[in-house]
């Protein structure tokens, strides 16, 4: 036992999580089936994947609200079954639904979760204050919480989960629902807490936040991970970004098709597009002489357009199934270029 | 923004487990208090049924309940009393259930805090609402006539009685609470336990013109005992066993479903 658990602690010298083994079926159905994953302390990994994948009840078990069938979940050195109440004044978690009381105001939310997390009243007043600060709700922090509007919960929700200042975040979908404006601060809210040194695992089923927030992505699906690696590193293995061109209805087909040989290019005959790597400064420098050419030949381009991988790509490439979300037209059309 | 902000070094008390496991109850009796004083349909509530029972029962059945040398408003108000407090001590059911929907039980259960808090935060709050009631359905009652025979002692004692069987009704609605599935179920829950035991009881009317199955359950039944020692007191009707046997079935209640409730909780905690 002692042993274990030594080396568990050496485990996570660099690690701020470490998860070996993880299993866990409700009834029959498996959820989880095995996962082992470690993130460094400091840095953000994404849990990427679609509804029912495994993601929350990950973040539950991490965060002692569910007992894993089998398998060990370290954190900071501590067991998350057996050391339940260390794990739980080392992290913070912010679910998929705003986990705050709706009769209280802003402020009072703080102010009781800050005693619940065993703070010093000076402490709780102090951060409190500072985080009504940062999260741009002075001025609706002694109105109740029913009277926010839904962007204004999840700041509320995540400044709450920061209260103690926790070195480890879970965010469960932060910004699922969320409209544009909401997202882009709630994920300036995370680069920042990143940058001050704490370690974030996030779930998310968009390749764009997980691009932009994480250092290393994993790929689960059906409770196992099915890839991992850093955003390009995932789509090198999905196939790279692409540009296409396509050609208008009215020119000749066949000057289109002499210049994308010469190019070193395929057209599609049947969509009329062009497609080539948008790889970095290259990508462009080629795209410009294909359609000096093409204007050369006196073929009149209808459309360019920028493709990157979507969850959908990284999914059909990796499971040869796509992802619950509705049908994308875009995706539909590379299909059928494949 | 400047970055270094959001990592400071915070300080944990250190303090004894038991003194947390207070302060955390605190907190949370606090917040549902709160609850109670911000949301006006529960208020209203508190307020209008007493009265609404008290008009009912006093002027449309009064007139046609014998309550032997008692007047009919001195036999109902201990009645009343008793009633409204088992009613208010339902919305731990209710309040459990709804906290339970929604995330915020997750967030709690994430925190270093005292498992059992969030259920004494909802029974405290109860005690409240009960107070307050309590409050009205006295005054009420002296609008309509009550009068009272109980000394000091005897008025100490029906204030005990009270808090205990407001006390012992919130445990057990915090185990309905923790049973059902939804907030519907949590309302008629309430509903078709509380109800009967208050109907088929000596609240509004003597149990011996019931019919002798119901009569039996009666008045064996915790309420009657309740009542009857709080009726003997204020108004000095013949109080039997009833009230010792009000406190041992109040008692009997709390050491039973305090720790089901606790255990059911934790259980849930790891689903």
């Amino acid at each position: 036992m002692e042993h274990t658990l030594d080396a568990q602690r050496s485990i996570s010298a660099d690690n701020a999580i470490v998860i070996k083994g993880l299993r866990k079926s409700f009834n029959k159905l498996t959820v989880l089936n095995g996962i082992d994953l470690c993130v460094k302390r400091g840095t953000v990994l994404a849990l990427l994947g679609p509804n029912g994948a495994g993601k929350t009840t990950t973040i539950r078990i991490l965060s002692t609200l569910l007992l894993p069938d089998s398998g060990h979940a370290v954190i900071h050195g501590f067991d998350v079954v057996r050391e339940a109440n260390k794990v739980r004044s080392l992290i913070g978690l912010t679910g998929q639904y705003a986990a705050v009381d709706e009769y209280l105001t802003g402020e009072e939310n703080l102010l009781m979760i800050g005693r619940l997390y065993r703070l010093s009243h000076q402490d709780i007043k102090r951060r409190t204050q500072k985080l009504l600060e940062l999260f741009d709700l002075m001025e609706s922090s002694d109105r109740p919480v029913k009277t926010y509007s839904g962007g204004m919960r999840r700041r509320l929700d995540l400044a709450v989960s920061l209260i103690a200042a926790p070195p480890i975040i879970f965010l469960d979908e932060p910004t699922t629902g969320l409209d544009p404006r909401s997202r882009l601060i709630m994920w300036d809210i995370i680069e920042q807490l990143v940058a001050a040194g704490t370690t974030i695992l996030l779930t998310t089923q968009d390749m764009d936040e997980a691009d932009r927030l994480a250092d290393k992505i994993i790929v689960i699906d059906g409770g196992k991970i099915i890839a991992e690696g850093t955003s390009d590193e995932l789509k090198q293995q999905v196939g790279s970004e692409r540009l296409e061109i396509t050609i208008a209805e009215a020119s000749s087909f066949e000057k289109a098709k002499r210049v994308a040989y010469d190019a070193g290019l395929y057209l599609d005959g049947k969509t009329r597009t062009l497609s080539l790597a948008a790889t970095k400064g290259g990508g462009v420098h080629q795209l410009k002489q294909v359609l000096s050419r093409l204007d050369e030949a006196g073929v009149d381009v209808e459309n360019v357009s920028f493709h990157r991988p979507t969850l959908d790509d990284v999914f059909l490439t990796l499971t040869g199934h796509r992802t619950e979300q509705q049908p994308n037209i875009e995706i539909e059309k590379q299909k059928v270029q494949k | 923004m400047t970055t270094p902000t959001f990592v400071t070094s915070v300080q944990t008390e250190k303090r004894s487990k038991v003194f947390w496991a207070f302060s955390d109850s605190w907190v949370l009796a606090k917040r549902s208090i709160k609850h109670i004083t911000r949301n006006l349909d529960q208020l209203f509530s508190i307020g209008l049924f007493p009265i609404m029972f008290f008009l009912l029962f006093n002027y449309v059945f009064g007139g046609a309940i014998n309550t032997g040398d008692l007047s009919y408003i001195n036999y109902l108000v201990p009645g009343i009393l008793v009633q409204m407090l088992a009613f208010g001590s339902n919305y731990t059911t209710l309040n459990l259930a709804i906290d339970l929907q929604r995330g915020i039980v997750d967030r709690f259960r994430s925190l270093p805090m005292a498992r059992s808090a969030l259920l004494v935060g909802h029974v405290s709050a109860d005690l409240f609402r009960n107070t307050i009631s309590g409050l009205i359905v006295l005054g009420v009652s002296f609008l309509l006539g009550f009068q009272p025979v109980a000394g000091p002692v005897e008025w100490i004692l029906v204030l005990c009685l009270a808090a205990l069987f407001s006390f012992a009704i919130s445990w057990l609605s915090a185990i309905m609470g923790l049973l059902v599935k939804s907030m519907e179920a949590a309302q008629w829950t309430g509903f078709i336990i509380i109800f009967p035991l208050t109907f088929v009881s000596s609240a509004f009317v003597p149990t011996d013109t019931m019919p002798e199955a119901l009569q039996i359950f009666a008045e064996n039944q915790p309420l009657t005992q309740v009542i009857e020692a709080i009726r003997g007191w204020l108004v000095g009707s013949p109080i039997g066993d009833s009230g010792w046997l009000g406190f041992a079935w109040c008692v009997g209640i709390i050491v039973v479903s305090m720790p089901v409730a606790t255990w059911l909780f934790r259980r849930q905690a790891l689903r």
